[in-house]
């Protein structure tokens, strides 16, 4: 009954709407404006809220994103776009040491209530310096919070709860999942940033993942269950802060545990979601839990090496199957 | 023109907040060789023309964002000494309950964005902040202040580029003392900052930072500029480090003369001096006045309540979302 929308454009309908609902909401970045972004995701504000609130920039991401932070300690709520999230490294500064740190380092008199987007992931060769996946970085800052949503509803949703959030939000949005359909979001189901989603439920272990590889998880359920294997599984949404409770709880009835990401294995998220497990659902695991995960390289050009990088469903059956055996 | 004794008032506001960051620097000085001051702390002394100039010329509304050595802009922005001494002795009444010490005194309400530990970061937030007042179409306008030293990292070429292209309401105040930390200043940057300027199509004016009425003045012109849509612009202001790049810097790198030809460089002697000409006793007494009312903060601060761990805690996010 429900109509269908692209993960894309129901982030450009957030962006719209909270424009719209609010004059201090403003979209910048780097050919975001006249050309719509690079994927399309702002397509259209320009024409709808002006060049006073809808900024191309220069390719100066230090200074955009920095600005972006004065801006939020100003009374806007800046909406900032870097086109690749390997770009970051370009604006650090601004978000570990300004951005994370404005409340607490002011005693909690002053914050920097801004939105970055940026696309993470592969597939598309587009070689070691446009294809990471740095979200662990972010998960890792005090102050920071990151998000990362595989679903257009989803993606809506969270893209408003980041707008209105207090503080500084990473909003990591796979390329990959840019042209997929998903029902159109519904108000009222609004989505809390760390609020996990189970997105099937099952008995024998848990999946856990976020953003795209949620789809190859639900695959790896699919033929699961055809060998008898009853997988629940879990879309995290959210990294920081993450779910806690729903992960511990699923465990604790699942008992086994299997995480999902496209990040690089060492060090990623699923490093620390399996150390908190350890710590605290110690006791509910009948086996160890198990990593799904880019290997420790960078992110390969040619297609046929981006192909096995990247985690699929093959890769989270194995892991399954080595857990319940 | 202005009447003579609007002239006398301004000088004499001028002598004040000249004398306020100077005692208030020498307090910090001996506080801090007492261990009154953990961390480590930077001196502006011998440049508080600059700061005090600069801020005489703001509006309510307009904001300041600063750098490692921002005592002095905290000051003359009007940041209230008892919380300024908490701050930086690390107490919980202190500006910022003593989450940043003397690297990051802020106050929003007084426009003042904060000190900043790192190199060039202020001149973005100041950036960013200008953007907001033009979003707003408000009248203010927003400062950096940034040594010559920072005028070699690249975001503050990034955010000169920006401002022109944008026209945006953001006076940059290089506050030039000739020292990039323990290097000179022409051993790092290539060419003058004017050359700077002028390559972003951005007004350059340059004045020495000895002399707080002249930065007023030349802030006064600036600001009106900016204020009436002229863009940004860019006030350079030549001036000397009375003292290392922080307290306690042997100077190892820096001959004693060189420090002794910095000293006779003395904003706070040439406005005591202009001012002894126009009301003679005044000096002694604003002096003696200011002096008061530090001993009166640095009992507060001492006297005050050590910073909370929960309530740093909780400052981490506005609610916390950690369990």
């Amino acid at each position: 009954m429900s109509s269908e929308i692209k993960f894309g454009r129901a982030i450009n309908q957030a962006l719209r709407e909270c424009m719209a609902a609010d004059d201090a909401v403003i979209v910048i970045g780097e050919d975001i404006a006249g050309a719509g972004g690079s994927f399309g995701v702002t397509r259209g504000l320009l024409n709808e809220f002006g060049e006073h609130r809808v900024r191309d920039t220069p390719i100066s991401e230090a200074a955009i994103v920095g600005a972006a932070v004065g801006a939020a300690m100003c009374g806007l709520r800046p909406v900032v776009e870097i086109m690749f999230m390997d770009f970051v490294t370009l604006a650090m500064d601004a978000l570990v040491n300004q951005a994370a740190k404005m409340r607490f380092m002011f005693g909690g008199r002053a914050s920097a209530p801004l939105v970055l987007r940026t696309p993470h992931g592969g597939g598309l060769s587009a070689g070691p310096q446009h294809s990471q996946c740095l979200e662990a970085w972010f998960a890792h800052v005090p102050g920071l919070k990151t998000v990362c949503p595989s679903t257009p509803a989803d993606a809506y949703h969270l893209m408003k709860a980041a707008v209105a959030d207090p503080d500084p939000v990473i909003f990591i949005e796979n390329k990959s999942l840019y042209g997929a359909s998903g029902p159109a979001p519904q108000a009222e189901n609004a989505v809390a940033i760390g609020e996990a989603k189970t997105l099937r439920a099952g008995t024998d272990l848990t999946i856990l993942a976020y953003g795209a590889v949620c789809r190859d998880a639900l695959k790896a359920a699919e033929m699961l269950a055809s060998e008898g294997v009853s997988a629940e599984v879990i879309d995290l949404r959210s990294l920081q802060p993450w779910d806690k409770d729903a992960v511990l709880a699923s465990v604790a009835r699942t008992h086994r545990l299997v995480v999902v990401h496209e990040a690089v294995r060492d060090f990623g998220p699923a490093a620390e979601i399996c150390a908190h497990v350890a710590e605290f659902g110690f006791f509910d695991l009948d086996a160890p839990p198990e990593r799904v995960a880019a290997p420790f390289m960078p992110p390969p050009f040619a297609p046929d090496l981006e192909r096995v990088f990247r985690p699929n469903a093959e890769a989270i059956i194995e892991a399954a199957r080595r857990s319940v055996s | 023109m202005a009447s003579e004794v609007e002239n006398a008032e301004r000088t004499r506001a001028l002598f004040r907040a000249v004398c306020l960051i100077r005692r208030v620097e020498e307090r910090l000085e001996r506080l801090f060789a007492d261990g009154e001051i953990p961390g480590f702390i930077h001196l502006s002394i011998g440049q508080e023309g600059v700061a005090a100039g600069v801020a005489s010329a703001l509006r309510e509304g307009d904001t300041v964002a600063s750098n490692h050595r921002g005592h002095g802009h905290a000051l003359a922005q009007g940041v209230a000494l008892k919380p300024f001494f908490a701050e930086v002795m690390g107490r919980d009444e202190g500006a910022c309950r003593g989450r940043g010490g003397s690297m990051h005194v802020a106050d929003i309400s007084r426009g003042m964005l904060g000190a900043n530990g790192i190199v060039g970061a202020g001149a973005p937030l100041a950036l960013g902040s200008a953007l907001a007042h033009q979003v707003k179409n408000s009248a203010n306008i927003a400062v950096a202040y940034f040594g010559d030293g920072a005028v070699a990292e690249g975001v503050i070429h990034e955010c000169l580029n920006l401002a022109a292209l944008w026209r945006l309401p953001v006076l940059f105040v290089c506050e030039n003392n000739g020292w990039s930390e323990f290097s000179r200043a022409d051993a790092v940057l290539a060419v003058d900052l004017e050359k700077f300027a002028a390559a972003y199509g951005i007004a350059f004016t340059c004045v020495l930072g000895e002399d707080a009425e002249t930065v007023a003045s030349a802030a006064e012109t600036c600001l009106a500029d900016i204020r009436s849509g002229a863009g940004p612009a860019l006030l350079e202001c030549r001036t000397e480090r009375h003292r290392g790049h922080f307290a306690g810097d042997s100077q190892s790198y820096r001959g004693a003369e060189d420090v002794e030809r910095a000293e006779v460089v003395d904003p706070f002697a040439v406005m005591r001096t202009r001012l002894e000409r126009l009301d003679p006793g005044e000096a002694a007494r604003i002096d003696a006045e200011v002096a008061a009312e530090i001993e009166a903060a640095v009992a507060y601060a001492r006297a005050a309540s050590p910073s909370e761990l929960e309530a740093a805690y909780n400052d981490v996010y506005a609610r916390s979302a950690l369990s």
